[in-house]
């Protein structure tokens, strides 16, 4: 899928690479919040959890030099094809990795509010299921970079791991909540932390299917050989 | 559940700036050209729809200018040029010798890239095609040359100065001038090679707008090097190489989702 050959114009193809290093850049920003989040979470470090919050505006500071540089580069450089789905899914994935750091922004604001309590239980389940969510976006825009279409829809097929993992959650800490009122509020919390982490993969999804479409000029949707859900 | 929360069917109208398909107006046909020894159309098949704009682009020495060459038969004015295959218009081959040249041209016009005013009035330049295929009153002339020049968006600016010469018009009006004269003997196709290349921005939005009119009534073809242009004002696009049509369709799959790797390179810029 590769578009191999450089253009005739290099300060086209500088644009172009410093605009997927920007959105690198978002990514790595993103996955190390939603990293931390959690590692505060189970480790109570409510200081690294106000820097989580803190960090989360150079997320939105990029997202908005993604869009000028889109803006810019439409107008200075006429993008066409290939090129032109890329600057477009540049800035709609900006987009919605700005809010995957919101995401790892809520999960850090419920860490002081959970200082107090003795023991999480599902805590390891989180956990791992934060790892594959911060893994999908890690690969999915990897794929962006490469304009990968097979990576981005391995992105998609790891999402059904991240419900399966809400799923468990909901249930372990709806018995938790049933077993005694005093873990509601314990458990209110971390059942917000679970769909955050659940919409964090959907997002990722979100993303794969703009790769898909900016590495192939056609829908992930009408992928040939796709299998029905 | 309840219907108040059903989803709303939703119909999305399809994406048609490529407009819908128009019966074809001209079929060429294994068509190959030589200057000479040099082969500078291989084996071209490709049908142009009737009353749509055509663009052609491409690298230079694509063979571009010279398929237009070869629909019209300027051609045919040098040595050592010849044309195989067939051009179909209407049902008949019009590379057939037995073809006349004068129903030819007047069958299909052509603007050039500079505009090529006659050195005399401008009356006299949208008159000369009309006298030299058509009998007509004195009258009848002013008719034509004013519905001309109205099509060609012109009369506005130049009623009043028809006897002026139709040097003093700026580059811009020369080329109106020139679509003018070309669509005054009625033709049903319009060849436009290059035909805003020597314009300022101005001029060429207005005969780009001119171009999008014209069309509800000819079958334009339109070379040009400005993909952006090609982009603005065609429907189909074909795309040549080396004296190869590369891929031909609808311009808004042509610039957003090419097939052929030679077009994505060419018209992302990466053609080396």
């Amino acid at each position: 899928m590769q578009e191999a050959r450089e253009h005739t114009l290099k300060a086209f193809d500088e644009d172009l690479d410093r605009l997927r290093a920007l959105i690198s850049e978002m990514g790595g920003l993103a996955e190390h919040a939603i990293g931390e989040a959690m590692r505060c979470l189970s480790q109570r470090d409510t200081e690294g959890a106000e820097r989580v919050v803190r960090d989360d505006k150079k997320l939105d500071v990029l997202e908005i030099e993604t869009e000028r540089r889109v803006v810019q580069l439409i107008a200075l450089r006429a993008p066409m094809a290939g090129d032109l789905r890329d600057v477009v899914a540049a800035l709609k994935i900006s987009g919605v990795v700005e809010r995957i750091g919101d995401y790892a922004k809520n999960i850090a604001k419920r860490v002081p509010l959970l200082e107090n309590v003795a023991k999480i239980e599902p805590l390891s389940l989180l956990s791992e299921m934060a790892k594959i969510a911060t893994e999908m976006v890690h690969n999915v825009l990897d794929a962006f970079v490469e304009r990968d279409a097979a990576a981005a829809v391995r992105v998609c097929e790891r999402d059904q791991a991240v419900d399966d993992f809400y799923d468990s959650i909901f249930r372990a800490l709806l018995t938790h909540m049933m077993e005694n009122p005093h873990n509601i509020g314990q458990s209110a919390h971390l059942l917000f932390v679970a769909k955050n982490l659940e919409r964090v993969g959907d997002h990722a999804t979100n993303i794969a299917e703009m790769v898909y479409y900016a590495a192939t000029g056609a829908h992930m949707a009408d992928r040939p050989g796709k299998s029905p859900r | 559940m309840n219907d108040a929360l059903a989803a709303p069917a939703l119909r999305i109208e399809p994406l048609q700036s490529g407009g819908p398909d128009k019966p074809a107006k001209i079929e060429i046909r294994d068509l190959d050209f030589y200057y000479g020894k040099g082969h500078a159309l291989k084996n071209v098949n490709l049908t142009v729809p009737s009353n749509n704009v055509t663009a052609i682009i491409g690298p230079s020495g694509c063979g571009k200018s010279t398929l237009l060459r070869t629909i019209n038969r300027i051609f045919e004015l040098y040595p050592n040029q010849n044309a195989t295959g067939e051009i179909i218009i209407d049902g008949r081959n019009v590379l057939d010798r037995r073809y006349s040249l004068s129903d030819l041209r007047r069958l299909v016009g052509m603007v050039f890239q500079k505009p090529t005013p006659f050195p005399s009035s401008i009356r006299a330049n949208v008159a000369f095609a009309l006298s030299y295929y058509e009998r007509l009153s004195r009258s009848d002339v002013d008719e034509r040359i004013e519905a001309a020049l109205r099509q060609a968006a012109l009369w506005d600016e130049v009623k009043d100065i028809l006897n002026h010469s139709a040097l003093s018009l700026s580059g811009g009006q020369q080329q109106r001038l020139c679509i003018a004269r070309t669509i005054a003997v009625r033709p049903e196709i319009l060849l436009l090679d290059e035909p805003t290349s020597a314009l300022d921005p101005i001029s060429t939005a207005k005969v780009e707008e001119l171009i999008h009119e014209l069309k509800e009534q000819f079958t334009i073809v339109i070379v040009t090097h400005n993909m952006q242009q090609a982009a603005r004002i065609s429907q189909r696009t074909a795309f040549f190489h080396l004296g190869e049509l590369i891929e031909f369709g609808k311009t808004s799959e042509i610039f957003t989702n090419p097939h052929e790797q030679r077009t994505r390179d060419y018209i992302t810029g990466r053609y080396g």
